[in-house]
């Protein structure tokens, strides 16, 4: 999708997500200082930079499993986690942003999946208990996603019975279920055997040919220039540069990426 | 058992090397202690069956009345009950302990540190006496009588009336207090279990848009319960031994009661005594067996043992022929 082609994305529709000067600090740390950010509907974005640079911190905020102190984050035209009424900010209540979250699927570099749940339990959790997706109909849709990602002999097996590429695969089956319209993904192969890595990326690249916006904080540059629109280097809470990924890549300007990649290529 | 040496199926593969006949080293201090071990075991049988104060034939006869069997099922039934409603209080508090909010989590804690501080004994013969506070106890809207009088007016809003002496006496005074003291040792059983879950697997559940409670009840808590199964069994033996505490309600139905009863009765102390104990070992090991049991339900998704599920799946595929 997409080759070569610098901004396919009308500017003019509301963008999926957009950060305006993001900040989150935990106690006296500053660790997101001010994260400006668009992501278009369909948009592929992958994120790059150094440990403990702030990536999972971001993802967070966007599902809002952490409040940002500063700023604003919309996901499809909607605040996160607040309402705006007359120029101040409500939170929401609990359940206001369980439903936001519904539609924004999130994977995890340590999988998370529920151990005592085989992967078909796990895929069909969300629907049933969330949306009320009666239960046959949950099951089927299942099993189809679940050979979505190719594991339509694993079914029925627990996590622990399978390896690790194909819990993140389950994993991944699990959070479509929910129809997201955005997928976060923390570091998706960090934890996976070298071997194993490529099963995941082809689901996740698979995912991308199909439309799904993704956010990827990812160490794979391989799959950040062949499936990624735009590139994201951040360093030390800020997004220090961004664009094609060929460009930040093969040139990047800043001497922090100049040096952040010289390191990780 | 590897094939033996010289037989014909090993053709095509060179011969296996030679199993290991190694002479096994020996273990004198073993012996001994078994020898030592044995003599005492048999002197402790030959005082059992020749001294005559044990009267087992006495024993047998009158461990088995109907008063005792009724004994055993009450004591059975009060440890079950004790238990149910102690673990659903344990949960309740475990939850509230956790709770960010100071003033939910300080009455939690308050509550564990009250009842964990007080012997059963003592919270039982107190318990029993509550009827000496107040004649009734109503349930009704808190300071009415207080509202109305202030706004002039002679009632009262209270819905259910209930006699202090009845409610504090016997099966349900020994059940309460049971229950209440029950709940707070739970409640530190059930909140190690809870907080030995990963923290990621709520994270993924509220990811995926799971409400704080579906999350706690369908994600964390069922995990949390391999952790509690096991000193949750051990409370429960606990529990089946301090129904002997009842005798501070008092609760006279009760299994050890009725045993010393017949004791003191016929003056017959040790035998009665022994069979006090049978009882309880007896009873124990029921409750033994239900906690394997238990353990083996929660321990899903733990070993890499195939499932019935997964067993059935393979055998439908195989019927089919595929593999
Ligand atoms: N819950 C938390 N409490 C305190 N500090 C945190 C918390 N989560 C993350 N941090 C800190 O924030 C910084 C950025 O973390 P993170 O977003 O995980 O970085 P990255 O994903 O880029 O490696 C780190 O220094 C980390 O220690
Ligand atoms: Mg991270």
């Amino acid at each position: 999708m997409s080759e070569a082609v610098p901004s396919p994305f009308p500017l003019s529709t509301t963008p999926m997500v957009r950060a305006e000067a993001v900040c989150k600090s935990f106690g006296h740390v500053d660790v997101l200082k001010g994260i400006d950010l668009e992501v278009a509907a369909g948009e592929v974005v992958c994120v790059i930079g150094p440990s403990g640079s702030g990536k999972s911190t971001f993802l967070r905020c966007i599902n809002h499993l952490e409040k940002i102190n500063a700023g604003r984050l919309w996901v499809d035209g909607r605040l996160v986690g607040y309402r705006e009424r007359g120029g101040k900010l409500h939170e929401l209540r609990d359940r206001d942003v369980a439903a936001q979250r519904r539609d924004i699927g999130m994977v995890f570099q340590r999988f998370n999946l529920f151990p005592h749940m085989t992967a078909l339990e796990n895929v069909v959790e969300a629907p049933t208990q969330v949306k009320g997706v009666r239960k046959d109909a949950a099951r089927a849709r299942g099993v189809e996603l679940l050979e979505r990602v190719g594991l339509a002999e694993r079914v029925h097996s627990y996590p622990n019975q399978l390896s690790g590429g194909q819990q993140q695969r389950v994993a991944i089956a699990r959070a479509l279920a929910m129809e997201p319209k955005l997928m976060l993904f923390d570091e998706p192969t960090s934890a996976l055997d070298p071997e194993l890595v490529g099963e995941v990326l082809d689901v996740m690249r698979g995912l991308a040919e199909s439309g799904m916006t993704m956010i990827v904080v990812t160490h794979e540059m391989g799959f950040a220039r062949e499936v990624g629109d735009t590139l994201v280097f951040m360093d030390d809470g800020v997004i220090v540069e961004s664009g094609d990924p060929r460009r930040v890549l093969s040139d990047p300007q800043h001497a922090r990426t100049q040096a952040f990649l010289s390191k990780v290529l | 058992m590897a094939s033996p040496p010289g037989s014909t199926d090993t053709a095509t593969r060179p011969a296996p090397p030679e199993q290991i006949k190694a002479v096994p080293v020996r273990h004198p201090g073993r012996w001994v202690a078994t020898a030592i071990i044995a003599v005492l075991a048999a002197m402790f049988v030959h005082m059992l069956v020749t001294n005559p104060v044990f009267q087992w034939d006495f024993m047998l006869d009158n461990m088995f009345t109907p008063a005792v069997l009724r004994g055993a099922r009450t004591t059975l039934i009060m440890t079950i009950l004790a238990m149910v409603l102690g673990v659903l209080l344990g949960i309740v508090l475990a939850v509230m302990r956790l709770s960010p909010n100071p003033i939910v989590s300080g009455s939690a804690w308050t509550y564990i540190w009250f009842f964990r501080a007080i012997p059963r004994i003592v919270l039982l013969f107190f318990i029993a006496n509550l009827g000496a506070l107040y004649a009734s106890y109503d349930l009704g809207i808190p300071f009415d009588q207080q509202l109305m009088d202030f706004f002039g007016f002679e009632a009262d809003w209270r819905f259910l009336s209930l006699n202090g002496n009845q409610i504090f006496a016997g099966f349900t005074a020994g059940l309460l207090g049971l229950a209440l003291s029950e709940g707070a040792y739970m409640a530190e059983i059930v909140r190690a279990g809870i907080q030995s879950v990963d923290p990621g697997q709520a994270e993924a559940a509220s990811a995926l848009g799971l409400s704080r409670g579906k999350t706690m009840r369908r994600i964390v808590l069922p995990q949390a319960m391999r952790v509690i199964i096991p000193p949750t069994g051990n409370e429960t033996i606990a529990m089946l031994k301090d129904t002997s505490l009842l005798i501070a309600v008092p609760v006279t139905t009760e299994l050890n009661f009725q045993l010393r009863a017949i004791g003191s009765r016929t003056f017959q102390i040790i035998p009665m005594a022994v069979a006090s104990i049978l009882w309880y070992l007896a009873l124990t090991s029921l409750l033994m067996i239900g906690q394997y049991f238990l353990e083996k339900r929660f321990s899903r998704g733990v070993g890499t043992r195939e499932t019935r599920a997964q067993r059935a799946a393979r055998r439908a595929r195989g019927v089919g022929g595929s593999t």
